[in-house]
């Protein structure tokens, strides 16, 4: 597509080859190592590859990889698309996904929270998505007013088309500055970060979608498209039914911004919706798999909100495992536990396990939810009878069960 | 909805200073009371509401800098949380909680802010962030297991001569000089930040006794494994 300077040709090619062997030796995916070493060769490698292309970069604390994937299915109505289909979702992710597609005209990137404003800066990106932002990892990840202010210092007077959802308080007081906007009403269901001001610190009175601050002018900007119960109104005011198969109100979330954000593409809905319509799962994420018998659906879930979202998921009248980590991607402070509200699992058969198996333990006593304790995964699905099983995990939790089915998912 | 004989537990602004977890001391508690037949009304009282002076026991959780700063300026300007604590009620603090009820803190441009003035301590930003699991003993005149539990803050805390160190560190920063937290009469604060009752039931039990009266034992199965779990992985480090 575009034709780079000599060097970074070379360091294109020597990190494509890096990532290779990474896959080759069964090390990694890839993602990482082998942008690491394009950078290494050419620190401006990510502006170059980004150059001439049309790129979507799209950000939040949940829904990242799934809306990544959502807008990349509808994109490819136009021609061949770049992505960090994986979750690499920093420079060196992006820095992969783009040379290995080095001749697509378009792109769409999952970008990490904190890293969004220098990779706005550096892509020069002609879209930015942003859907929610809530409490996640606190040991480790930005507290997020303070993320807020640093995505509004980046798309103030920025000539980015912003793709925003406007009932989510502090994505869209983070977005208001970008000079073109346009507001989704994509639902925002988890709350617990959001009852007050991001610009005056005052209430926000809430009714429905809908919020406003008591004391100051802020309030919601006034949406173009809305999503309602399984249907997507767009700015003709037409109703679309989703229909999808990724299943839960957060996914059809993320396929509003993923509807708005290929329309501003030039990808109607009409061709846009039966393409998310094809999505099944994404990066092992709402997959089933099965073992003796036992046919257990996978969700991740990393953070409170996600916690909430993959209980509206999970099917109440099924037996359910829940494992939960603290290495560093997990975060290593449990304290989010109590964020959680575990009482929806009153009366369903449930099992604990994973390393922190003990602090979820606790946590579950102290919302008098009763479980068995499980010294491994393979113990709590041993314990179970053949069937169906809903099972939650966070961040590693997940890698490890996905790594037990051979990662076949 | 109010009755004499319940427990009356009072989280304070949960809009604002409810950061990680902190949720988790109203419900242990809740849960520890109920266990002992105790019934308990829970009023979470958001930042643009007043702070009732009848509460037994106020809880105040963590926050960012900007939540943290205009949580102490309503409760300033409010004063019921001033009043009860006079009234001799119980206040439970952590981390940018506590802080807050000190004389003085330190805002988000680095300067100082005034406290609630319940805890004779002033707060100020240190080099570097303390994150990580923190053990403590605590003051021996509590008679309390060994404290356990999660730091993450960057402050540095003096004690002034109106209060006690709660505890002294074994592992992890604390307020800076060797102890953690800090606490006069029935107001405690602590770095220990989220559910730190979770992991410290006989603190919480101490909490419930100052209101209630002695209080019998109950099974603390899952308290122990979690606890036991988490001091040997971190005390033999």
């Amino acid at each position: 597509m575009t034709q780079l300077p000599l060097r970074a040709q070379l360091a294109a090619a020597l990190g494509r080859t890096a990532a290779l062997l990474s896959r080759m030796t069964g090390r990694g995916d890839g993602s990482v190592i082998g942008g690491r070493v394009g950078l290494l060769l050419e620190p401006d490698l990510l502006r170059q590859l980004a150059a001439n292309r049309r790129l979507a970069l799209v950000s939040a604390t949940n829904g990242k990889t799934t809306t990544t994937r959502l807008i990349t299915s509808a994109l490819q109505e136009l021609g061949e698309v770049a992505t960090n289909a994986f979750g690499a979702n920093m420079p060196a992710g992006h820095v992969t996904a783009l040379s290995q597609a080095k001749d697509a005209p378009y792109g769409v990137l999952e970008v990490d929270e904190k890293y969004l404003p220098e990779v706005l800066d550096t892509t020069g990106a002609a879209v930015v998505c942003l859907m929610n932002l809530s409490r996640d990892q606190m040991d480790r990840a930005a507290e997020i007013w303070l993320l807020a202010k640093k995505w509004r210092q980046a798309l103030h007077g920025r000539d980015t088309h912003v793709i925003a959802n406007a009932d989510d308080p502090l994505v869209a007081w983070a977005a208001m500055g970008a000079s073109q906007v346009t507001w989704v009403s994509a639902k925002q269901r988890w709350r617990e970060d959001s009852w007050c001001c991001p610009e005056c610190g005052g209430p926000l009175d809430r009714k429905d979608d809908d919020w406003a601050c008591r004391e100051c002018a802020l309030r919601r900007p006034e949406p173009s498209w809305f999503l309602l119960e399984n249907a997507v109104i767009d700015p003709q005011g037409r109703t679309w039914p989703l229909d999808l198969q990724l299943p839960g109100r957060a996914n059809e979330s993320n396929a509003a911004i993923a509807l708005a954000t290929a329309y501003a593409f030039g990808v109607p809905v009409e061709r846009a919706l039966p393409r998310l319509r094809e999505v099944r799962s994404v990066a092992g994420r709402y997959t089933t798999v099965e073992r003796d018998g036992r046919v257990l659906r996978l969700l991740l879930a990393k953070n409170p909100a996600g916690w909430l979202e993959a209980f509206d998921v999970t099917d109440p009248a099924l037996p359910i495992i829940l494992s939960v980590n603290a290495q560093v991607p997990d975060g290593r402070d449990t304290s989010w536990l109590y964020d959680v509200d575990y009482r929806v699992l009153r009366g369903r058969p449930v099992y604990v396990t994973g390393e922190r198996r003990y602090d979820l333990a606790l946590r579950l006593h102290v919302a008098d939810v009763a479980f068995q304790l499980c010294p491994t995964f393979g113990d709590a699905v041993d314990a179970l009878p053949p069937g169906r099983i809903d099972v939650i995990a966070n961040y590693t939790a997940f890698q490890q069960i996905r790594a037990e089915f051979g990662r076949a998912v | 909805m109010q009755s004499e004989s319940a427990l009356r537990l009072v989280w304070i602004y949960p809009d604002l200073l409810s950061t990680y977890g902190d949720q988790g001391n109203v419900l242990v508690l809740e849960h520890r009371a109920r266990a002992r037949g105790i019934p308990v009304e829970t009023l979470h009282v958001r930042s643009a509401d007043p702070v009732p002076e009848s509460g037994d026991i106020y809880l105040l959780g963590g926050g960012e800098d900007r939540p943290q700063m205009l949580g102490a300026e309503r409760l300033r300007r409010d004063g019921g949380l001033l009043r009860a604590a006079e009234r001799g009620a119980v206040v439970f603090a952590v981390c940018a909680g506590y802080q807050l009820i000190g004389r003085e803190f330190c805002g988000d441009e680095g300067q100082p802010v005034p406290g609630v003035g319940l805890l004779d301590v002033v707060s100020v930003r240190g080099q570097k962030r303390a994150v990580g699991e923190l053990a403590a003993e605590v003051d021996p005149a509590f008679g309390l297991p060994t404290l356990t539990g999660f730091e993450n803050h960057m402050g540095v805390t003096r004690l002034g001569p109106g209060v006690r160190p709660l505890s002294r560190t074994l592992v992890g920063v604390g307020n800076g000089d060797g102890t953690e937290g800090a606490y006069a009469g029935r107001v405690v604060g602590t770095y220990l930040h989220g559910p730190a009752l979770a992991r410290n039931p006989a603190l919480a039990d101490l909490l419930l006794r100052w209101v209630v009266g002695d209080v019998p034992p109950i099974d603390d199965t899952w308290y122990e494994h979690l606890r036991k779990e988490r001091l040997d992985t971190v005390l033999s480090r």
